[in-house]
């Protein structure tokens, strides 16, 4: 059952266990999630032949829920970019705006849903990769606090950064799934007991969806405002006006750390990049660079054969952000910034609930637009990067269209391990 | 950016992808050369960041070290594209 607007990657359905929370539900899996005996390619040529000889943890979790996975889903190649237009299995289009990118790197995964292919998906979000299709797409994306999901299984592009997140129609339903994936898991040392930081019932996500806005105090940065296009920002006005209607109420904040974000994430992601994607050599998995020549000629033709543009690209950069005489310049500096970043935004949650913003600050871009230049897609990742880089929970729920019928998302970001509050706040949206 | 103090230099690209073991051609050079400038003086303003310390609360997660089930000799050498006698098939070392 392929998609005319390109959101699968392989279509092979895998059932689940035949009773559970999610029995009646098809659950479609981002192409970077390991999956025993179905290939999994990160929608790359490297790993076009690929079988994962074990499930990822989620996956685990996934089929002892009872869901059914239709099938894997495209992506930008390794999770390197925002528009799923890097994959090397061809773009996904956007099934609910004819002609625009879906978002990415998640873009297959928020397609399947916004077209009614897959009841749900899992993503995974570095940057906003599950956010950004879900905004661009009119669906409810999850990027869950650092430690709250398994990463085994996941094929790492920037460790300590990523997780694995839901996407579904609802909120509801994207909390329901969480619930499913979230958890402790002896093959992932970074997750924590959410139990411990929040009582017996901190996973009670579906609960939590009872849209209760009344009292909600929300924080508004008003950088990730000053960028962002005029149609995204009366969207997002009449959404707060929305919540203000229910007995929300809000302050503006000011974070002038904010500034920094895409530098530092994108310094921090492509030298992480640079270290995890050493391993694909061709020798025990992925594209051979052949027999001919040394050790490092071999590896060096199995990578430039390999691995698309934007990624070589990454690797690049992170392998000069970390070289001798740069480290200190970018590396270092960047670490700053995100300890910088994590201490005010976590001290703009003392004084708020929440921390609400566009999630993306522009409408989903013309297919093809973005990809002569990089770094004007990297800035479109402004009001995502920051949560990563604090390592904390957001939400991006749809706030309603532009003049011209285009998505747009609300992000609400939460404490660490607050995913039920922005669970509730955005659960009075959408 | 005038050209003689550009941040990046063909060579330098090459350099890099010396280091990052891919092989890249003359075309790409060209193409990384002009976008790595960009983006790294881009990347300048981490220079503005102040030096900030970070309380962490980390801490090691330990376990015991013991045998536990793995994947078998012929599941790990599937994907391999080539073996030898069950063994991964590299390149000349040197």
């Amino acid at each position: 059952m392929s998609t005319e607007y390109n959101g699968y990657i392989t279509t092979e359905r895998i059932e689940g266990a035949t009773d559970g929370p999610l029995v009646d539900a098809t659950v479609a899996v981002k192409d970077n999630i390991s999956t025993e005996g179905v290939r999994t390619t990160c929608g790359s040529a490297m790993l076009e032949d690929y079988v994962p000889p074990y499930d990822a943890t989620v996956v685990e979790r996934l089929k002892a829920a009872g869901a059914t996975i239709p099938g894997k889903t495209n992506m930008d190649e390794f999770g390197m970019g925002t528009t799923t237009e890097t994959s090397a299995f061809g773009p996904t289009e956007n099934p609910v705006a004819e002609g625009h990118v879906p978002g990415g790197s998640s873009g297959g995964s928020a397609a399947v849903v916004a077209a009614g292919d897959a009841d749900m998906a899992l993503g995974t979000d570095t940057g906003g990769s599950v956010r950004a299709p879900a905004a661009f797409c009119g669906v409810v994306g999850i990027k869950p606090t650092y430690g709250l999901v398994s990463r085994y299984g996941v094929v790492a592009y920037a460790n300590s950064l990523e997780q694995v997140g839901p996407i579904a129609p609802t909120v509801e339903e994207a909390a329901q799934l969480l619930e499913v994936i979230a958890g402790p898991d002896p093959s992932d040392a970074t997750v924590r007991d959410a139990t411990e930081e929040r009582g017996a019932d901190a996973y009670d996500y579906t609960g939590a969806a009872d849209g209760d806005v009344d009292g909600l105090d929300i924080g508004i940065p008003m950088e990730l405002l000053d960028g962002a296009d005029e149609q995204v920002t009366e969207v997002f006005w009449d959404a707060i006006d929305d919540l203000e209607a229910q007995g929300a109420s809000y302050h503006e904040v000011d974070l002038e750390c904010l500034r920094y974000a895409v530098e530092a994430y994108y310094v921090t992601a492509m030298s992480e990049a640079s270290s995890n994607l050493a391993r694909f050599d061709g020798v025990r998995y992925g594209q051979s660079g052949g027999y001919d020549g040394n050790w490092n000629e071999t590896f060096a033709r199995a990578r430039e054969e390999g691995f698309g543009e934007e990624v070589k690209s990454r690797i690049l950069l992170g392998t000069y952000a970390l070289s001798a005489g740069y480290h200190d310049k970018y590396y270092k500096k960047a670490q700053d910034a995100r300890a910088w970043i994590k201490r005010d935004i976590n001290d703009a949650l003392d004084d708020a609930d929440v921390l609400a913003s566009p999630t993306m600050p522009v409408p989903p871009m013309e297919m093809g637009e973005s990809l002569e230049d990089p770094l004007k897609m990297y800035l479109a990742d402004a009001n995502t990067t920051p949560v990563n880089l604090a390592n904390l929970p957001a939400i991006s729920v749809p706030a309603g269209e532009t003049g011209d019928g285009l998505p747009v998302g609300l992000q609400l970001v939460g404490p660490a391990f607050g995913e039920k509050e922005i669970i509730r706040a955005g659960s009075a949206l959408a | 950016m005038s050209d003689t103090d550009r941040v990046v230099d063909p060579e330098e690209v090459r350099h890099v992808a010396d280091l990052a073991r891919i092989d890249l051609d003359d075309e790409e050079v060209d193409r990384f050369t002009e976008q790595f400038a960009d983006i790294l003086e881009y990347f300048e303003t981490l220079d503005e960041v102040p030096e900030v310390d970070e309380d962490e609360e980390l801490a090691n997660v330990m376990r015991p070290d013991e045998v536990r089930d793995c994947l078998s000799q012929a599941e790990a050498l599937d994907n391999a594209p080539e073996t030898e006698d069950g063994y991964f098939k590299g390149p000349n070392v040197s």
